[in-house]
């Protein structure tokens, strides 16, 4: 005789939600672009001393602006061309991937720490809590970022430290906000009354019921304020309060750059570039992501 | 609606206040300021007097209060590398910051709306994809790099516009196009949102079955219930463009409010660095109140 755990026996096993997302993410073609892009820049810093032809801070003022491969007199040597003191624009570039992500997933980090905290503490609680949260969030906004980054990094003097911090300590509104409205859309559903029955501690249940639940919205502002604040560092190195030469920060290679852009114009067309694929690639999986992962929410 | 006009104002009053306070604590924490203005080469009496001068030996809350006071009265102390008065310099480089923030925006909403609009009505054509991909493109460019990307094209190679400097409108193109395409992305994408969601909804229904012609509903009963948020999306790009366009006017030399506040940061010139943070910040406040204001005015349902 047939019977109900037959027919269970018949059903096919579940997948987790994670291996559904990622199912759907091999198929939408963004997601696909932005992680193999992202993939080889994290590659190539991760590889760069093994990669790079030359040392990126070997200067060889004889060979001062070479053009890349693909002008009259450019080198198979110098691939895409030296800078104004020699040092090869292929290694600079490589290397300074390694600054550009580094600074990027740093302060995505710590404004992700702070910004969640604040959001979750915001959404959870409610009251005054929340108007507290949502006052100190408004007042973040009001400040205008790039001349408070400035500013504080003008005090303190520009390094990457410095510009971590600052940018981590400013970027983090995004993630109090998003994760403020995800945690008020889960706050009162039943597996959260049912963790306060059981007698979970409060920390428990925030960080093994609240948490996992608004991880996607949470990983795709993390992608966005990433791009954000690599291409904040690019301005303030640009500017000179960033990134401190002879670091090759890509934003610094452009400032560098500037005085020869009329006749050389390969000195900041490069880092450019180089930065809008970064950044594309980056914003690309952001979507990717949330398309993938919310497929209720897409168009 | 008076209730929420009142709350909200409140809110705004209460932030604009405590931007004060952050910005007035943003140079008084970075050490000793009477140093800093002495300069290296200063004697300790050099110090001291400076000290004495600047009242930077009175308590914090005194040295705040006294400062605030001030500071309402728009007087925000004398440059320390101008001489001049700095609501003057404020006054002089303000009007050269808010035009170009306004042509950015105008630029921005003529190409964006539009193109929105476009993208909606031809839905998942060539036309929508390409323009988001000009969005997404859009969104991954550094403005500077942009700008003198733009210099390079239109100034040097075609010498079509000037490199520098603000004293024609030819001046102010480059850079309305460098500031303005940042806004662009979320403006077209709002619009798209706005126009799909209209273009589904029972009173355009009830218009084509009217039998009005499309360019009519399009514009006059779409286009006008889209674009409410868009009104205040705007406000709100408005303020960021304005703090960032610290950015292009250092790169096309505008001579703006954005510049001063560069060149004052490296100079160490405090009191222009205070005066510009607390002046954007509340032109940020205001247009922020104003665009809830509106948005609620507009929308009943955002009255709470």
């Amino acid at each position: 005789m047939t019977g109900p755990t037959d027919a269970a026996a018949s059903l096919p096993a579940a997948r987790s939600p994670t291996a559904l997302a990622l199912r759907r993410g091999l198929h939408h073609g963004g997601f696909l672009i932005g992680a193999g892009i992202l993939g080889i820049i994290l590659l190539c810093a991760l590889a760069a001393p093994l990669i790079a032809p030359h040392d990126p801070y070997a200067q060889d003022v004889s060979r001062r602006l070479i053009p890349p491969i693909w002008q009259q007199k450019g080198t198979w040597e110098h691939v895409l061309g030296t800078d104004k003191l020699g040092r090869d624009y292929l290694s600079r570039l490589i290397y300074g991937s390694q600054i550009s992500l580094l600074i990027g997933i740093a302060a995505a980090a710590i404004s992700g720490v702070i910004g969640t905290t604040l959001g979750i503490c915001a959404g959870y609680f409610g009251g005054r809590v929340d108007a507290v949260v949502s006052y100190v969030v408004t007042t973040r906004l009001a400040m205008p970022v790039v001349l408070v980054a400035l500013a504080m990094a003008s005090l303190v003097g520009g390094s990457l430290k410095v510009v971590v911090l600052v940018l981590g300590f400013l970027l983090w509104d995004r993630f109090a906000v998003v994760t403020r409205a995800a945690t008020r859309q889960i706050r009162d559903q039943d597996f959260i009354a049912a963790a306060r029955a059981t007698g979970f501690s409060l920390v428990r249940i925030l960080f093994q019921e609240v948490l996992p639940n608004i991880l996607n919205a949470l990983i795709v502002v993390a992608t966005l304020e990433m791009a954000h604040a690599i291409l904040l560092e690019a301005a303030l190195s640009f500017l000179g309060l960033g990134v401190q030469p002879p670091l090759p920060s890509w934003g610094l290679m452009i400032a560098e750059g500037k005085p020869y852009m009329f006749f050389q114009p390969w000195v900041i067309t490069i880092p450019g570039v180089a930065l809008l694929v970064l950044v594309l690639a980056i914003n690309l999986l952001g979507d990717g992501i949330r398309d993938v992962t919310a497929p209720e929410g897409r168009r | 609606m008076l209730r929420f006009m009142i709350q909200r104002s409140l809110v705004a009053l209460a932030v604009a206040v405590t931007v004060s306070v952050a910005s007035f604590l943003l140079l008084h924490l970075s050490g000793d300021l009477a140093t800093a203005i002495a300069g290296p080469e200063a004697t300790s009496v050099q110090v001291e007097a400076i000290r004495v001068q600047y009242g930077l030996n009175q308590p914090l809350l005194a040295q705040f209060v006294a400062w605030a006071g001030r500071a309402i009265q728009l007087d925000f102390g004398n440059s320390f590398y101008f001489r001049e008065r700095v609501i003057d310099l404020l006054a002089a480089r303000l009007p050269i910051t808010l035009f170009l923030g306004v042509v950015a925006l105008a630029v921005a909403l003529f190409v964006a709306i539009p193109l929105g609009v476009l993208a909606a009505v031809k839905r998942d054509t060539w036309i929508d994809r390409a323009a988001l991909s000009v969005s997404v493109l859009g969104q991954a460019m550094p403005s500077f790099w942009f700008g003198l990307t733009l210099i390079m094209i239109f100034s040097v190679n075609l010498r079509w516009l000037p490199v520098s400097g603000n004293t024609t409108w030819k001046h102010y193109v480059l850079p309305a196009v460098a500031l303005g395409y940042y806004a662009m992305p979320a403006v077209m994408r709002l619009t798209r949102n706005g126009m799909l969601e209209v273009l589904a909804s029972d009173y355009v229904r009830t218009a084509r079955a009217k039998g009005l012609p499309p360019r009519k509903i399009l514009i006059r009963h779409a286009l006008r219930n889209a674009v409410i948020p868009v009104i205040a999306l705007a406000a709100v790009q408005f303020g960021f463009m304005l703090g960032g366009s610290i950015v292009i006017e250092a790169v096309f030399s505008l001579q703006g409010l954005g510049q001063l506040a560069w060149e004052s940061i490296a100079r160490n010139d405090f009191p222009v660095v205070q005066a510009i943070v607390l002046v954007l910040a509340m032109i940020y406040i205001a247009l922020t109140l104003a665009a809830d204001l509106l948005n609620a005015a507009l929308d009943p349902r955002l009255r709470q």
